[in-house]
Parts: C-alpha cells; structure tokens; sequence
C-alpha cells in the first residue's frame, strides 16, 4: 500500500520501498486500484467517509498475503482507530472486514524486521543521519527500536542522535492547517532540534511528518534534507 | 468561549513571558513525574488496576453514590445532591446563609471553579477567600487558572512579588526570593483561618462504603480549612467516587506521583463525617452532576470521567506547553480539558477544543488511569462534525469532494493530475495555509503509480 501522499508528492519513498522489499526477495504487487485510506477524513471528523474509505482499502488488499506500507500513520488508521470508530458507529461487518485485514497488515519496517528477520538489507549511504521517530510510530505502532536497528545496518550511514526526539513535530493532520500557528511553534522547535543534531538529513517512517519537518528546513534554507527511510535503505551510494 | 481555540493559541503563543515560564515549568514537572514513576516497577500494574477499579465503578455509580450518602449522613454529615451548577452554589450559600457566614475560606478545588461558586457566592454577599497559594496569586490578579495542579503556572517569581506588592503585602520590602513570597502569602492566610467560620473544599476521593472524603495538597492550607473552621462544606464531582477503602492503595500511589512527582503528598487529609471535639462541627456533602450523566451516555466518551486531575498530560503536551490553559477557555485545559470540556458543557460551546491536537499520544502514555485522550479526540470530532454544523460548510463540501476523488481510481487518479497542476480538491486541501510558513516540494515528474505502470510494461 503506498500512500496518497507518497503516491502523489513523494513517490520515491514509495519507489524505494518496491526497491527494498524485491531486494529481500518479496513478490511485490502495486493493485492500482488503491486510492487512500482515510485517514484523514476519520482524523478529522468525517468519520464516514474515512471509514468508507477504510472499507475500501480492506476490498482492494483482500487477497494480499502481507499489506506493507511506509507510514506508521496510515497503518495505524486501518489497524487501531478505523477498527474503533467502526465499532462506535455499530458497523460490525466493517470490524471484521478490518479485523480480516489488521494481522497481514505491516508498517516496513515491522515487516523487515519482524517477518523477513532482516537487520542489514545491504544499504550502502555514506551521511550523517538523525531519526526522528513519528507520534504514530512510536506512540502508536511501538515500532521502539526497529528503524534505528536497520540504520545501525546501513553502511557509511553515521547516525546521531536528535535532541527531544519523542516530541511531536507539529504535522497533526489537518491540524497543520487547522491550527496552523500552534503546529508551526511546534516545527519551530523540531527544526532547531534538527539543526543541533549536526545531521545532513534528517528521516522517519511517516512521509506526512516528512513533509512538514522538510517544509520549514526548505523554507529556512537550512541545508538540511529530509528523505523517507525507505529511501535510505534502498540507497547503494 | 468567546472564540476558538485556534485564535485564542494564536495570541499566547505571541506572548513571550508566558511561553517562558511556561516550557521551564511544565519541563520541571515533566523530569520530576518521569522519576517518580521509574521509581516504581509495577507502575503498568498500577495503571492496570487505576484503570479497572474506575471502570466498575462507573458501572455502578448510581448505588455506589447512595451507599455514600448513606455512610456520610451515619456518620453525621448532610448530604446534598445538585443537578446543575445552579443547585450546587445554592446548597453552599444555603449554608453560608444559616451560619451567617460573610466570609469562607476555601481549598483548592476545581469543580467549585466549574461552578462560578466565588461568583455565586458574591452575588450573595458572601466573600471567598482562596487559600491555596497559586489560586490566591490568581484570584488577587483577577486571573484565572490556567493549569489544573499549579493554576498560576502561567506567572514567574517576579510578577507574583509585583502582584503581592500592591495587595497583600502593601508597603512592606518584598523580593522574588519563593520564602518571602510564601511568608507573605501565609501572614495574610493565617488571619483568615483564625477568623473565618466555614471552608468549602473540592475532593480528590469520596470512598462509598465508609463516608470517607479525602484532600491531597501540597501547602497545608487545604488542612487549615478541613479542621479549623466550625462548618465544612465539600463539592463533588460524581466521578470522585471509589467503592472501597483499600482502593485508596492504589489512588494515593498514582495520583502524587503523575501529579508533582512525589511518592506521597505532603498532606493527605482524610475526614468521614464529624466527631465532637475534632474538627468542624458540621460537615455537608454537596454531590453534583452538572452534565457529568450526560457524558456517561457516551460508551467512548465516558473514560473521560476516570480523570483523577493529576495533569500530567497536561506537562507532556506539545501544544499545552506552548499555548498554556487560558487558551483552551475552560477550567479544565490541556488534552483532558479538549475531551472534558465539550462533553461537560456541550459540543456547541467548545467546538474547537477536539481539534486541539495533532494526536500524539503524549498524554495516554503518562495517563494514570489510561485515558485513551487521542481516541476520544478523534470521536468527538466525529460527533462535532455531526452534531453541530450545519449540513453545508466549507470544509465539508471539500472534503466530500476529497473522499469522492478517492473514492474510485478514475477520479483519483484524474485528481491527482489537477493536484499536480495546483488545482482541484487535493491541491486546495493540501496547499492552503500550508505555504504561508513552509514550502511544498516541487511536484515530481511522476507519481508512483505512472512510474510502476511503465515499469510493468
């Protein structure tokens, strides 16, 4: 499952993921038929439609063996939060629809780590490199120590460790636009963060946190880059 | 509120003093909470069983609150059931009337905040008197509490000695030094206990089966108002209810550790009734609803009323720490003030607050009572979408448009084309006000699925 945003802003994230996953020996398969999967319609507020499309993403993914996809966010959605407005709504062929769906779903680096036992995918990215691990994936997928484990892996990588990591970025969703001012003195203090940790490039499992942190180092010309770690495990430099 | 939270953070966040005080003091809380928790092996266990004992007792709170009046009015209290917030200030001011009390002190509570009961009361001629020290700092500066353990946490050293300065501690030398503050705080509180015949108090516990009411605080002055003062008047919550003596046990260990990272309060009292020649010589029980029925009915809801006011997601959260309480319009501020409030006092009037929150999941992993906060935001904005717009908004009919794009391939696909174009409902839901403090990348020269169709061939 590649996300919306990945599919439409950052498909690289998405293409490294393909060039991952086929590297450690999956059969990968892309069904074109996936859009999104609501997240942020259920996020906020639209709680039939996100589960509309929560449904719809059960559909499309219904024969897949293992739904892989590079965001702790979206995985959440349909695994946690969809599951539990379902409920709350009395959509009970919903829940088993996603209760169908939530064991074969995986966050990627659930799947490297914990399906294919794989710690060194055999990247090779010669920088200096800080890990900001997401609200979702740490908070909410507990991935702990799994990204870091496959940057520990990645040759030349030299990783260094980001002050306040654990504090939310500001990205939020529609909470970004919403209440655009809290979420930029949010970035405001993650961008710093970023900055003091002497990293070239800064990375996470979310694209959407991606996008915020690398839109205000950007906008700053900060001279640091943001790149998914997919992209990063896929990198041969 | 007078309006939304998103304008209301916007204004503090441009106040530099109170982002100060405010990052130094939620960090200092926050280290303190961590180690006092790391203390404690079994903390999960004890989160477990907070979590559990709450849950029945919500189950059975109707019997469970009877028992209570039962033991309480045995053991010589009067019990007083009040609906609303109107009926709980009337039970108090009934009894200020029939002491003829002008005066009372009071304890540090936030459901008689919840109430306007110094409001109420002073419409009645009757003067409160606030004794806990931060909610003395505010009421002398017409202020209000921004925080619910440390209602002043908004205020420095400094500005506190200014206030004191011109109240008071009128014409004497006075510095910032936190002693000479308290000195002076305890020479004008002293008076009050000695002279004033009636306490009102809030309640952290009430247990069913003995009567028994408990105050955790810090200062002291919470105990000088439950015992020397003849009359004791007690407002509570519902929720403050527990079924049993013993679970205490596990109430006492979680709430000073979450709350000021201590292992035990510096004062806990514990009073069930009156015994002559000990303390008040009448004690009443003020039981108050005031719309907290209204949120049991909401099975997802609910776990909001588990609260036990520790405010330790209140310190953890990235967007309190940087906007304080004020902006949040309420009594209750902070991540559990953004599922208690539009719960507490309807949808209607704090719209805003359930999106107060980017969903990180600060505040459920120091939760003692493990509220899911993050959950219940995310149903309560599902409910303020539903319940409280009207049927067309803007946001509404773009994200119709939005979720009909993503509803088929065709469509999605067609947008994303416009997106990439700058146009259509993706490009507007994504753009916005998002360029205004950051930049978007260039759009690229596929998307993923163009770029896997040619690689398939």
């Amino acid at each position: 499952m590649i996300t919306c945003l990945a599919d439409t802003l950052f498909p690289r994230a998405g293409q490294a993921t393909v060039t991952v996953l086929e590297h450690l020996g999956c059969d990968v398969v892309f069904p074109a038929e996936q859009t999104c999967c609501g997240q942020m319609h259920g996020n906020t507020g639209y709680r039939d439609d996100g589960l509309g499309l929560a449904r719809r993403a059960c559909r499309v993914f219904a024969d897949a063996e293992r739904v892989v996809c590079p965001s702790a966010s979206c995985v959440g959605w349909l695994r946690e939060t969809a599951p539990m407005l379902a409920a709350a709504a009395g959509d009970d062929a919903l829940v088993a629809e996603l209760r169908g769906l939530a064991p074969r779903m995986r966050e990627l680096t659930e799947l490297i780590i914990d399906d294919l036992g794989v710690e060194d995918v055999g990247a090779s990215f010669p920088h200096t490199v800080t890990y900001h691990p997401t609200c979702h994936s740490l908070r909410g997928l507990h991935l702990g120590e799994r990204p870091v484990r496959l940057l520990r892996a990645v040759r030349g990588l030299q990783l260094v460790p980001l002050p306040s990591a654990e504090e939310c970025c500001g990205f939020g969703g529609t909470f970004a636009l919403k209440n655009a001012d809290v979420s930029m003195a949010m970035l405001a203090d993650k961008v710093r963060c970023v900055g003091d940790s002497g990293a070239e490039v800064a990375t996470a499992v979310d694209g959407s946190c991606l996008m915020q942190i690398g839109g205000a180092l950007s906008r700053q010309r900060t001279g640091v880059r943001t790149m998914h770690l997919a992209e990063i495990l896929a990198a041969r430099e | 509120m007078s309006e939304g939270f998103p304008q209301a953070a916007r204004a503090a966040l441009a106040d530099t003093q109170l982002r100060r005080n405010l990052a130094g003091a939620t960090a200092t809380i926050r280290a303190r909470r961590a180690a006092a928790v790391a203390e404690c092996d079994d903390w999960q266990e004890l989160r477990d069983a907070a979590e559990a004992i709450k849950t029945r007792t919500m189950a059975r709170l109707p019997e469970l609150l009877e028992m209570l009046e039962t033991r309480v009015t045995e053991a010589g209290g009067t019990v007083h059931w009040a609906r609303d917030a109107a009926e709980a200030n009337a039970a108090v001011a009934a009894v200020a009337a029939a002491h003829g009390a002008d005066e009372v002190i009071k304890v540090k509570s936030i459901a008689t905040d919840e109430i306007g009961l110094n409001e109420a009361l002073a419409a009645r001629g009757v003067r409160a008197f606030e004794t806990d020290l931060a909610e003395l700092i505010n009421q002398l500066g017409d202020d209000w509490s921004s925080h619910i353990l440390v209602p002043a946490i908004h205020r420095n050293r400094s500005e506190i000695r200014r206030l004191f300065a011109r109240t008071i501690a009128k014409g004497r030398p006075l510095t910032d030094a936190p002693e000479e503050l308290a000195e002076a705080a305890r020479v004008y509180l002293r008076e009050r206990f000695l002279s004033v015949p009636m306490a009102v108090s809030g309640a952290n516990f009430a247990i069913a089966e003995t009567g028994a009411v408990c105050v955790v605080e810090s200062e002291g002055n919470g105990r000088m108002c439950t015992t020397l003062p003849r009359v004791l008047v007690t407002v509570m919550g519902i929720e403050k209810l527990l079924p049993r003596w013993r679970d205490l046990e596990v109430f006492l260990q979680i709430l000073p550790r979450s709350a000021t990272g201590e292992p035990m309060s510096p004062y806990t009292s514990l009073w069930t009734g009156v015994h002559p020649g000990d303390g008040p010589e009448e004690f009443h029980l003020v039981i108050l609803d005031n719309g907290r029925t209204d949120v049991l009915a909401d099975e997802l809801g609910r776990q909001a009323l588990h609260c036990i006011r520790c405010s330790a997601c209140l310190n953890v959260c990235p967007v309190y720490t940087r906007v304080g309480g004020h902006a949040y319009g309420s009594v209750y501020p902070g991540p559990i003030g953004a599922i208690l409030t539009p719960q507490l006092k309807g949808l209607h009037a704090a719209p805003t607050l359930p999106f107060a929150s980017t969903l990180c999941g600060a505040c459920l992993e120091v939760c003692p009572v493990k509220i899911d906060i993050p959950s219940v935001l995310v149903h309560l904005r599902g409910r303020v979408v539903r319940e409280t717009r009207g049927r067309v908004t803007r946001e509404g009919v773009m994200m119709a448009a939005v979720a009909k794009a993503f509803g088929s391939r065709r469509r999605y696909e067609r947008a994303q084309r416009l997106a990439r174009l700058g146009h259509g409902p993706l490009a507007d839901q994504v753009m916005g006000r998002w360029t205004a403090m950051r930049d978007l990348p260039e759009p690229p020269a596929q998307t993923f699925r163009s770029w896997w169709r040619e690689r398939q061939g």
